[in-house]
């Protein structure tokens, strides 16, 4: 009875909530004096995560899973569960493990928890804690069932190093044709931009911008920071901006290190929508907008004239310290 | 064309959540509702593929009598006809389960789901009902067309988006993006009287065990006041991220 969790991988390289996630699954081991099996899907090199405590890699490498196929991925993690005999299954929350956790679930007769934040509350009765009402609280959720599903809420747990002898092995799933139902026909990912997903730092703008046309300024401070841009509400449905930059409750939900929220008063469906990200920053020049009550730090004032010094400012603060 | 839309009976967005019964509950006081905005999405494309391409749509939630003005507001806005299966939400795989029966036994072609609601934020019914019944399905959906039988669906994934081609039946989780804000209806007076002689079945659920339940409920700890930083002394931001939020 091993814990098994499935590390994501991008291109062969593990994305950083895998990382996270192994941290996150060695704590939860430990409390169940047990072991942690990864299963990986066509990952070059998997002896990364022994650095972060896994113990077990069931290796799967197959032409049929090159690209992600909820149905087809959610029949790996099953037979590797039913192989380890796992009792505790744990993903990240990325667009796509969240996508295929239902399918797994379903197929283990297993009780999910999604948006899980923080180790277990109790692991007898088994009891999570997770986000809920749009990061307006939480709940405590018991899970009842022999076999648990957690997904664990992006940048929530952090990364810890805790190093492990790492035994790997070439696992063969059966893959059933029968699986690729939906098969995709073309992607579209936005080049040469930081996706609002992996970003460790979010620019956002507000109405405050006035217009589409002064979004360059925004653009340059995300350049400097190494930042996604996103955007209000208000300013996707004007058309100002794409709407997947809009986040907030309808949009996407935000858990980042640092967001910077520029012209933005904060409706309280936004604030739900980003307020799982650490440290957050408003510049307004409305010191009555309600973001500088759930702002670490504000700024009051002209964004026009204040986020181009702050570019500058950074862009001399990063060549100092690089 | 068959189409089935499930929805939730959320908090409007504007409510303040609060607790009650030493934080066991959810307090409704003063909560006003509405159709989950996910599934208020998915929907509007339905009403669509009724105006366009001749589908009958169903509207179903699984939930107690004070639901049905939700499932009145959505024939109001154009649903053919609506069903409650009635019974407590227990958890997601309980409501999935009751969708799945109300699918296998209406025959439907597209099911549409909201792919999370905005109360319990589960983001697992329409999977679940995919995985219960097998069809098809596209979660993060964003764009669908239908020909006949086949389907292409616009996926969003992290970074991007993706077309797929699939076919029917198929169940979807829509999200913003599947219609855009302004192509939401708002019901006219000529809908909201039409509603009330549209037909609301009324199931009873079918007996499932519950896998999972919410035991208590916390609010976010309160935040510590703002720091103000003068426009002025920008480097004082840069400094205050740098050296105590560690976050540059």
């Amino acid at each position: 009875m091993s814990i098994l969790i499935y590390a994501e991988s991008a291109e062969g390289k593990f994305k950083k909530v895998a990382l996270e996630l192994a941290s996150y699954a060695k704590k939860v081991a430990e409390s169940l004096g047990t072991t942690v099996t990864a299963v990986t899907v066509n990952a070059a090199n998997v002896s990364e995560l022994s650095k972060y405590g896994v113990d077990k890699v069931l290796k799967v490498s197959n032409d049929k899973l090159a690209g992600f196929n909820a149905k087809a991925y959610a029949d790996v993690i099953k037979q590797a569960a039913q192989k380890e005999a796992a009792k505790v299954i744990l993903l990240s929350s990325t667009t796509d493990s969240i996508y295929m956790a239902p399918l797994v679930a379903v197929a283990l007769e297993a009780g999910y928890a999604s948006n899980v934040v923080g180790l277990p509350v109790s692991t007898s009765p088994f009891q999570v804690k997770r986000t809920a009402f749009s990061n307006k609280a939480f709940n405590i959720t018991e899970i009842n069932t022999d076999v648990k599903i957690l997904a664990l809420a992006k940048n929530t747990y952090g990364i810890f190093e805790n190093a492990s002898s790492l035994t790997e092995e070439d696992f063969n799933p059966t893959i059933d044709d029968a699986d690729f139902g939906v098969k995709v026909a073309s992607v579209e990912k936005s080049s040469g931009k930081v996706s609002i997903a992996d970003a460790d730092i979010v620019v956002s703008g507000g109405r405050g911008l006035k217009g589409p046309e002064n979004w360059g300024m925004l653009e340059e401070l995300a350049s400097v920071l190494g930042a996604a841009t996103a955007c209000s509400k208000p300013v996707s449905d004007l058309g100002w901006r794409p709407h997947a930059e809009h986040v907030g409750q309808t949009g996407k939900p935000v858990a980042t290190n640092l967001y910077i929220a520029i012209g933005i008063s904060g409706a309280i469906q936004h604030i739900a929508g980003i307020n799982s990200s650490k440290v957050k920053v408003v510049i307004n020049s409305d010191p009555e907008a309600p973001f500088f009550k759930v702002a670490d730090y504000g700024v009051v004032g002209d964004a026009f004239e204040i986020v181009p010094q702050l570019t500058a400012k950074l862009k001399a603060f990063k060549e100092q310290h690089s | 064309m068959k189409i089935l839309v499930c929805i939730s009976h959320v908090p409007d967005t504007t409510s303040k959540i609060n607790f009650t019964n030493g934080d066991a509950e959810f307090d409704t006081n003063g909560v006003q509702y509405v159709i989950n905005p996910n599934d208020e999405f998915g929907l509007t494309r339905g009403l669509w593929f009724q105006e366009q391409q001749g589908a009958t749509v169903t509207v179903v939630n699984v939930g107690g009598a004070d639901t049905e003005p939700t499932l009145r507001k959505a024939l109001a806005i154009g649903a053919n006809e609506a069903i409650r299966v009635n019974a407590n939400p227990a958890d997601g795989f309980f409501v999935a389960k009751q969708l799945a029966e109300v699918i296998k036994n209406g025959g439907y072609d597209v099911v549409i789901a909201g792919k999370e609601s905005l109360d319990y934020n589960g983001g697992m019914v329409p999977g679940m009902i995919a995985g219960i019944l097998g069809y098809n399905f596209v979660n993060s959906c964003i764009g669908i067309t239908i020909d006949g039988s086949n389907v292409t669906a616009v996926r969003e994934i992290d970074g991007g988006k993706e077309t797929v081609n699939t076919s029917l039946p198929i169940i979807i989780g829509t999200q913003k993006g599947i219609v855009e804000e302004k192509d939401l209806r708002i019901p006219n007076m000529r809908g909201i009287m039409t509603a009330r002689t549209k037909a609301l079945t009324i199931l009873e659920p079918v007996d499932v065990a519950v896998n999972s339940k919410v035991v208590k409920f916390e609010k976010p700890a309160p935040k510590s006041a703002v720091k103000l930083v003068s426009a002025d002394n920008l480097d004082e931001l840069i400094n205050l991220l740098h050296n105590e939020a560690k976050v540059i």
